[in-house]
């Protein structure tokens, strides 16, 4: 087939370029330039190099707040993915306790994030909390400001209350569209519920349990306001996860060149991480095709 | 292998039903023997899945028994009761090879390995799937995965009856030819009780020794392929069955004379009918006639369908078929049909009435 050539086309494409140019690229090309100067105040910039990325490579700050950071996003998954499977099995599969079940589970999605914060920020107080209060009052020496270990069950237990219906729900969606005949065959075949389980179910909902998982680690890799509202990163930077750090460092000490630096890396460990993400979800789906 | 005896069996899926239209499956008895192929034919709806369902024990029935060799099973779960069953969509578990597919219900068993790898061997041979038993069985063709379903029930040697639920629903036309001349080979080498629930004619009529024919939650009637022809029991198998459907025309009933509008028809016997009186006459047993006697008709158009020719009549505003042979050529002074005495059968209120010589 012949095709015209007609170079005009190109205006077709020109908003998109513009919007896309303004809004992304642009603000991503001010960090970057901000990543390689310095500057001593007066808007007056020196040529810094790559110095601030060294600078950070070498700093115990950066990789100590990696290091909580994928701790963190480690423990959620590892709570939140079997306990939302096992949430989503234990469903009723339809009628009006279905939806009920639905409804109820949504609602820690639709709260703001900031909200949640001040929810499990005034829950947790030992004075006026109910949770402090009564962990308090069975002896429970609990206290979120002062003691590490507390400040991250807090945060994580805020994190499962607020993100593990997501993975319920989406696994719920993955069930139900199971057709009977499977269950009616394994039924046939004898297998226990476990091999129903292994065989039947987690096959099925691989492909939505694998969005489950990418989603949440993107969301809790970012994790800002629910931590920094409750703990503000404390006690002292024990829940200090990387974006509580980068907003210190860019907006408490005012240190643009390390804290673009260190937001572009954060931006590479992103972007390789979703690819690896994207990488076996597609073979994994190359290899069901086959 | 078992005898499988309906007793009294009636299902109905609201909690109290209240009158006969509340069930969806009206009461039932019948004895499938051991060793037949059964199909049990029917127009979605109309009970055949309920009926199925209860058998293979998925289903418990709101009334009546189910027995297996005259053992009380009604209540029994699915897997005490040694059935297998084949569904419309393939079942297969996809993260397995089409071995351990096939060895899946013996392990559940328990059953020792050695057996199990002898057993799958044959089973693997009878389905033809050996040169295959490695594969995952994810990215099997449809018929494949079908075979494997069946194969998994195949497995079981002391298995009561295999169910199939319209297995050839998903699998392309020229595969499903195959499968079911696969299937009645396997049914002559094995003799398997098989049950096999189709809304096809030609599978019904193919594959089974005896057809169980359903209508409205009932079944209408239970015969050979033959008898389903000749003598349908109800209106609607006359209907159902054959391409195109029997012709129904309304009559009066009078001893050995049938009155069709203005035309009396001869019977051959003579019988005794009450209600809406009907007669019932395949396409295959109208002749066409020019003048002289008959029904008034008129033809509308001719299908050649390659093996023979039907005809489209109208007979007072009601459309009628009639099947000619290929070679014949359809005159067009056509004005009359006439019908072969032996392929006339009497309905009162859709029920076939017996007559007496």
């Amino acid at each position: 087939m012949n095709k015209t050539v007609n170079q005009k086309a190109w205006f077709l494409v020109l908003p998109v370029l513009v919007l896309v140019a303004f809004s992304a690229v642009i603000p991503l090309m001010t960090v970057v330039n901000y990543s390689v100067q310095d500057t001593f105040g007066n808007n007056q910039f020196f040529w810094a190099g790559l110095s601030w990325f060294e600078d950070m490579l070498s700093s115990d700050r950066m990789w100590n707040a990696l290091g909580r950071q994928l701790m963190f996003s480690a423990i959620i998954l590892a709570i939140e993915v079997p306990l939302g499977i096992f949430v989503a099995l234990n469903m009723p599969k339809g009628g009006f306790w279905a939806s009920f079940c639905l409804v109820t589970m949504s609602l820690p999605l639709l709260i703001p994030w900031n909200v949640v914060g001040t929810i499990w920020q005034i829950f947790g107080r030992v004075d006026i909390g109910l949770l402090g209060y009564a962990l308090d009052a069975i002896g429970i020496d609990y206290n979120y400001t002062q003691n590490t270990l507390d400040a991250w069950m807090t945060v994580i237990v805020m994190d499962v209350w607020h993100w593990t219906s997501l993975v319920a729900l989406l696994a719920y969606a993955g069930l139900r569209s199971i057709p009977d005949a499977y269950y009616q065959a394994a039924k046939i075949d004898q297998a226990s519920r476990w091999a129903v389980f292994r065989y039947i179910e987690l096959p099925k909902m691989a492909g939505v349990l694998m969005i489950a998982i990418l989603l949440r680690f993107m969301d809790s890799f970012m994790i800002y306001t629910e931590p920094f509202v409750v703990t503000g990163g404390g006690p002292g930077n024990a829940t200090t996860f990387l974006s509580i750090d980068l907003v210190k460092m860019a907006l408490g000490q005012f240190d643009l060149g390390p804290a673009a630096a260190f937001s572009l890396m954060y931006f590479l460990v992103i972007m390789l991480i979703s690819w690896v993400f994207y990488t076996v979800m597609t073979t994994l789906d190359a290899r069901e095709g086959k | 292998m078992a005898k499988i005896t309906l007793d009294n069996l009636a299902h109905s899926y609201l909690p109290k039903p209240r009158s006969e239209d509340d069930f969806a499956l009206k009461e039932l008895n019948h004895d499938w023997a051991d060793g037949e192929a059964y199909a049990l034919l029917g127009a979605s709806g109309c009970g055949k899945s309920t009926l199925l369902n209860i058998i293979s024990g998925l289903l418990i029935p709101s009334q009546g028994r189910v027995l297996f060799d005259g053992v009380d099973v009604t209540t029994a779960p699915t897997a005490d009761r040694n059935i297998a069953q084949v569904f419309q969509f393939p079942v297969v578990y996809d993260t397995m090879t089409v071995r351990e597919n096939l060895a899946f219900p013996l392990k559940n068993r328990g059953m020792d390995t050695a057996e199990i790898t002898r057993r799958v061997q044959k089973v693997a041979s009878m389905i033809d799937m050996e040169d295959r038993l490695d594969r995952k069985a994810r990215g099997l063709t449809a018929d494949a995965k079908q075979k494997i379903s069946l194969g998994r029930g195949m497995v079981r040697e002391d298995v009561n009856a295999l169910l199939f639920d319209e297995p050839l629903t998903v699998i392309d036309p020229h595969m499903k030819w195959e499968l079911r001349t696969q299937l009645k080979k396997l049914h002559n080498d094995f003799g398997h009780t098989m049950i096999y629930v189709t809304h096809d004619q030609t599978e019904a009529l193919t594959f089974a020794d005896k057809v169980v024919v359903m209508y409205d939650g009932r079944v209408v009637q239970i015969g050979t392929p033959q008898e389903l022809f000749e003598r349908p029991a109800h209106t609607f198998v006359g209907y159902f069955i054959g391409s195109p459907g029997m012709n129904l025309f309304d009559a009066q009933i009078d001893g050995r004379t049938a009155r069709v509008g203005d035309t009396s028809v001869d019977l051959g016997q003579s019988y005794t009918a009450q209600g809406k009186t009907q007669i019932g006459v395949r396409p295959e047993f109208i002749r066409l006639q020019s003048g002289g006697e008959g029904i008034p008709a008129r033809i509308r158009r001719v299908e050649d369908v390659g093996r023979h020719k039907i005809v489209r009549l109208d007979v007072e505003g009601r459309p009628v078929s009639a099947i000619a042979g290929e070679g014949d050529t359809i005159p067009a002074d056509i004005d009359h049909i006439s019908f072969a005495p032996e392929g006339v059968n009497v309905y009162a209120d859709d029920w076939r009435v017996e007559g007496r010589a």
